[in-house]
């Protein structure tokens, strides 16, 4: 069942990639298009899939329980399945589009492999957040809600929020602040993080900039690497604590 | 075999188990009885680590089982519900399980018993309900460990599987296994179990064999004896 969605994943990235190709007859521009779906898509995809797993496989869960096995290897088995699984979908589904287009051959294989690897990283962080959700909540549609709310919250409240502050306090010097901001959401973090590799950060004018300065920099890519990877690990320690505390 | 001291578990505010004591020593069919809500299943869960209990101390043949998970290797525990994934096939979870405990097993001869046959390739999503359990008593049984946990093996039997069922339990109990099961069949209890455990309330109200049940009752029927517990103390 877990591998027939996953396969549908699969097939959706695959035509996508081919679309895009299509329609764009070029890849850097594709690459550019692909970004704005990937940085929404793929947190809200990880999400609900995550959250569906862990209710769908409850039965499951509770089986494999009574067996020999530690709990934190359950669940984290478990999560990498639904994690590892999707981010093959997706890099497999973009990828054979792009490298039949001619992909190693041209330029834009950085920029690709950026897209890829924050895709990868969105899936990791998304589908831990679901996984959290799910274990704290016993009641699915509260579960489902709240999943739904964090993905809303932060692909597209959390912007209209720090847009909100930029005009409110714009006397202010704002450079740290909304570096920071940017810190806090993953899929914030992503977007300026590629837009940066693909060198049209001048769009984003001054604040741009600033951010070329910070992000384009070695400190800057370690930090907001180490920045996702916390992110990433962070959800997934949580997981793992929840999991051997919880009554089934 | 099994030492519980202390034992107490909360959810919520809803306190289930109470100062428990328990100590289980030896083979034989355990009966754990009391009415529905006394904490049958939580004192179960609890000792399969399923359940995480508030305070308290289990040990299971001299392991406390306390972050610890090996020691679930010495026992075969039968669910209450079965509730298996619907997407898989009779024989894929067995196939499974086995993977998971890499001990010999001898799930043929049980199938054979069950007459399962005919189910292997079916989805566990279109069994019956005593069909499912059938299975479920395939996946318990078919190990050999010294600690059997059944929770309510008798639900959605028919009399012919039931009879099957009293037969292995006592080939097991033979074996020299100590063997744990919660019931509301009172005959089943009065005919197999050698020692009743009775909880009440989170405790333990009465343990012993049903002879001394009855003694203590003034009662020459085992059920009304039980059922007397019940009127003793909502009396008190």
């Amino acid at each position: 069942m877990r591998s027939r969605w996953s396969y549908v994943y699969f097939l959706f990235y695959l035509a996508l990639g081919f679309v895009l190709l299509f329609l764009n007859n070029d890849l850097s521009k594709a690459v550019i298009t692909l970004m704005n779906v990937i940085i929404v898509l793929v947190p809200l995809i990880s999400t609900i899939f995550g959250v569906m797993y862990f209710y769908n496989s409850k039965e499951f869960t509770e089986l494999l329980l009574a067996q020999p096995l530690k709990r934190s290897s359950i669940f984290l088995g478990q999560y990498l399945g639904v994690a590892g699984s999707l981010t093959l979908s997706l890099v497999l589904g973009l990828g054979i589009p792009f490298v039949l287009y001619g992909l190693f051959k041209s330029d834009t294989i950085w920029d690709f492999s950026l897209l890829l690897i924050t895709g990868a990283f969105l899936t990791f962080i998304f589908a831990a957040l679901a996984f959290n959700i799910a274990i704290s909540n016993e009641n699915k549609i509260k579960g489902f809600g709240y999943a739904v709310l964090l993905w809303l919250f932060l692909a597209v409240i959390y912007d209209g929020l720090f847009l909100m502050s930029l005009i409110l306090f714009e006397e202010y010097p704002l450079d740290s602040f909304s570096l920071a901001a940017i810190m806090f959401n993953p899929i914030d973090l992503s977007r300026t993080l590629i837009l940066l590799k693909l060198d049209i950060s001048a769009l984003l004018g001054y604040t741009g900039a600033i951010f070329n300065q910070f992000f384009g920099t070695y400190t800057g890519l370690t930090v907001s690497i180490t920045t996702l990877i916390l992110w990433t690990v962070l959800p997934i320690w949580r997981l793992a604590y929840k999991a051997r505390r919880k009554d089934f | 075999m099994i030492q519980i001291e202390n034992l107490y578990k909360k959810f919520g505010k809803n306190q289930v188990l109470s100062n428990l004591d328990l100590d289980i020593h030896g083979n034989g069919i355990f009966a754990v009885l009391g009415p529905n809500g006394s904490g049958k299943t939580t004192l179960i869960k609890c000792i399969l680590g399923m359940v995480v209990p508030s305070s308290g101390e289990i040990q299971v043949q001299g392991n406390t089982i306390k972050r610890n998970w090996k020691y679930r290797r010495e026992i075969n525990y039968l669910p209450q519900i079965a509730n298996f994934p619907g997407n898989l096939k009779v024989k894929e979870l067995i196939r499974m399980i086995k993977d998971l405990r890499q001990m010999d097993s001898k799930e043929e001869d049980l199938i054979r018993l069950f007459a399962l046959d005919t189910f292997l390739d079916k989805k566990l999503s279109t069994l019956s309900g005593g069909t499912k359990q059938k299975v479920n008593i395939v996946l318990t049984f078919m190990f050999d460990s010294p600690l059997i946990i059944l929770d309510e093996p008798t639900t959605g039997l028919d009399p012919g599987s039931l009879i099957k069922l009293k037969e292995l339990l006592l080939r097991e109990k033979n074996k020299g296994k100590t063997i744990l099961i919660t019931t509301h069949i009172m005959q089943f209890v009065e005919e197999m179990s050698d020692e009743i455990v009775y909880l009440l309330e989170g405790n333990i109200f009465f343990k012993g064999n049903v002879e001394q049940l009855k003694a203590k009752t003034n009662q020459t029927d085992f059920e009304h004896a039980i059922a007397a517990i019940a009127t003793q103390t909502s009396d008190a």
